[in-house]
């Protein structure tokens, strides 16, 4: 059996008394898409965070191609290699580029630093080719460009580095409707041109449906329920599940009925695990 | 931007409202015309600063010597021109030196953290409870005279006031997330360093700087106005107030209060441009 692409075994993190991250574990095989859904505060950001490499765990390990990724790395060599595993797509377009730098040069920098053999200038074409920008925008800094066109530099940066893996935290949930629907094709066209995998964080259950073949659900911190997205979206097993997708508003939705789901779920007879102190409830 | 730059009490009254100010440009005008006579000294001096005309002591303002003679018989024009020189020499060191240190310490304490953070804070505190000019004299009387001495000494005593001001600039830079981007990327710690994160914080840390630059101004005037620091025959308006008391105590005192004055109008004016810059700089991140 070939060893898969990505796999994160009992991940554990906590923060003072709050286990963000209790004991996930979850597969990603060599070109997949694998969602994770949860409330706001359910540990999918530190999940997240955790694989691309910018926060410890304080238990588990995360493996790429069965190797498992060093928590920190040392010199050049180790740096580039970890960086080739595993990319990230910020949630904020606004805040996840250098304001001072121009488009091109963002690429630019990049592609010196990874392929420094390679002339960069046709691969900067190339790539903002790839992801539906024209060359007009290759000399623009970022507050010149909207939301979507940001998001769209940020993730040919991501692309520049030809990783295996892709992270996607709440990519699209800064831009508007219209915008994530022309992000998520983009998405969907590069996984069709390129063997990457997905590892998509979202709390939005139409962008599972869309971009992902299975998928997690997380909720204070461990995963209740995982299987294939369509599987797991057509009949959910667990309440919590249930609760997520009767909250999304349908005809004939009932916002106190699902009022009193939440209770019911929160109380502690019916859910007798820990407590994060976390956020609020998905609504 | 949340990050307040230190200015001495007295000073901080001094705020330029927004807008084209006349102040600010007046200030702008002032630290033009203070630098370029700097600058071009040896050329539109009238007279050798040093040459003595005893004969002409003490003589009032008149079509040879506009601003008089002081009480060594030296033309007070030229030794102000001239003086223009050694008086910003000195601040600019002080500021090169301190901006440069100041800053390389402040980044490395905020984004290694840790120890490091805590030794470097520390020692910065520990020169922060040092005065300023007394630890320039202390330097002077064990190195005698000289310029580099004192500029060294008030270097040391400014950088805390930057290293302090980078550190807080960095940490909120660090946590903003394209910083993160470029660490996933692979990009060495250095390189966002040098690249990015200085570039952003550039203008708050030379705004400043500039204000630094004022006050370094004063604080060396002062030390040569004590006869510490610039050697005696050296043009320097802390040392020309000096050399001018004999002047005031005989009544003409002209060559003592137009350095004072010059002292005094530069500090003021370096500080308001460089508090303006900050506001100007603080509203364009907002
Ligand atoms: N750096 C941190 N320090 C302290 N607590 C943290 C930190 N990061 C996350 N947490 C806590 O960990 C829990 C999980 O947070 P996380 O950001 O992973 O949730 P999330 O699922 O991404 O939520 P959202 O949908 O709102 O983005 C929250 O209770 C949060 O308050
Ligand atoms: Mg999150």
């Amino acid at each position: 059996m070939p060893e898969p692409l990505l796999q994160a075994v009992d991940l554990r993190r906590s923060f003072g008394t709050v286990h963000a991250v209790d004991g996930v574990s979850f597969t990603l095989p060599e070109g997949g898409s694998l969602g994770i859904v949860g409330g706001s505060g359910s540990g999918k950001t530190t999940t997240a965070r955790i694989v691309v490499g910018l926060e410890h765990a304080d238990a588990g390990e995360v493996r790429v191609r069965g190797r498992a990724r060093p928590s920190r790395a040392r010199g050049r060599e180790q740096r580039l290699a970890r960086a080739r595993e595993v990319q990230m797509v910020f949630q904020d377009p606004y805040l996840s580029l250098d304001p001072r730098t121009g488009v091109d040069q963002v690429l630019r920098e990049t592609l010196r630093l990874h392929f420094p053999d390679r002339d960069p200038e046709p691969r900067i074409r190339e790539l903002l080719d790839q992801v539906g920008l024209g060359t007009r925008a290759a000399d623009a800094l970022p507050r010149q460009l909207s939301g979507g066109q940001r998001q769209r530099v940020a993730i040919a940066r991501a692309l520049a580095v030809e990783p295996a893996v892709l992270v996607l935290d709440e990519a699209v949930a800064a831009l508007d409707v219209s915008v994530q629907a022309q992000i998520l094709n983009l998405l969907a066209d590069i996984r069709e041109q390129t063997p990457i995998g997905y590892l998509f964080i979202t709390h939005d259950l139409g962008v599972v449906r869309c971009v992902t073949d299975e998928v997690i659900v997380m909720r204070h911190g461990s995963v209740v329920e995982a299987g294939a997205t369509a599987e797991v979206l057509a009949a959910p097993q667990h309440p919590y599940t249930r609760l997520l997708l009767d909250s999304v508003p349908h005809p004939g939705w009932n916002p106190d009925r699902i009022a009193a789901a939440r209770q019911e779920l929160t109380s502690p007879l019916a859910q007798p695990t820990q407590h994060t102190g976390g956020r609020s409830e998905p609504t | 931007m949340s990050t307040v730059l230190t200015r001495r009490p007295g000073l901080a009254k001094l705020r330029v409202r927004s807008g084209r100010s006349p102040l600010h440009l007046v200030c702008l005008g002032l630290v033009a015309s203070v630098v370029l006579a700097a600058l071009l000294a040896p050329w539109i001096a009238p007279h050798d600063p040093n040459a003595v005309d005893l004969g002409a002591a003490l003589a009032g303002p008149s079509a040879e010597h506009p601003f008089g003679v002081d009480a060594a018989g030296r033309d007070t024009l030229s030794r102000l021109l001239l003086g223009a020189r050694t008086s910003l020499l000195g601040p600019l060191g002080v500021v090169a030196f301190s901006t440069l240190a100041g800053v390389a310490i402040g980044t490395a304490a905020a984004w290694r953290g840790g120890w490091l953070d805590s030794l470097l804070s520390r020692a910065t505190e520990l020169v922060f409870a040092f005065p300023g000019m007394l630890l320039a004299v202390l330097v002077i009387s064990v190195y005698g005279e000289g310029l580099l001495a004192p500029v060294v000494a008030l270097g040391l005593a400014y950088l805390p006031y930057v290293s302090r001001l980078t550190r807080s600039l960095v940490l909120a830079e660090r946590a903003r997330p394209y910083v993160s981007a470029y660490r996933v990327q692979g990009h060495s710690a250095l390189q966002i360093c040098l690249r990015h994160i200085l570039p952003n914080i550039a203008p708050v840390v030379l705004a400043q700087s500039t204000i630094n630059f004022g006050y370094a101004l004063m604080d060396l005037a002062g030390l040569s106005f004590l006869g510490l620091g610039v050697p005696p025959l050296t043009p320097d308006w802390g040392r020309m107030v000096f050399d001018g008391q004999t002047a005031v105590q005989h009544g003409y005192p002209l060559s003592a209060i137009l350095p004072c004055l010059f002292v005094v109008l530069t500090v003021v004016a370096f500080n308001v441009v460089g508090e303006r810059w900050a506001d100007r700089v603080a509203r364009r991140d907002r």
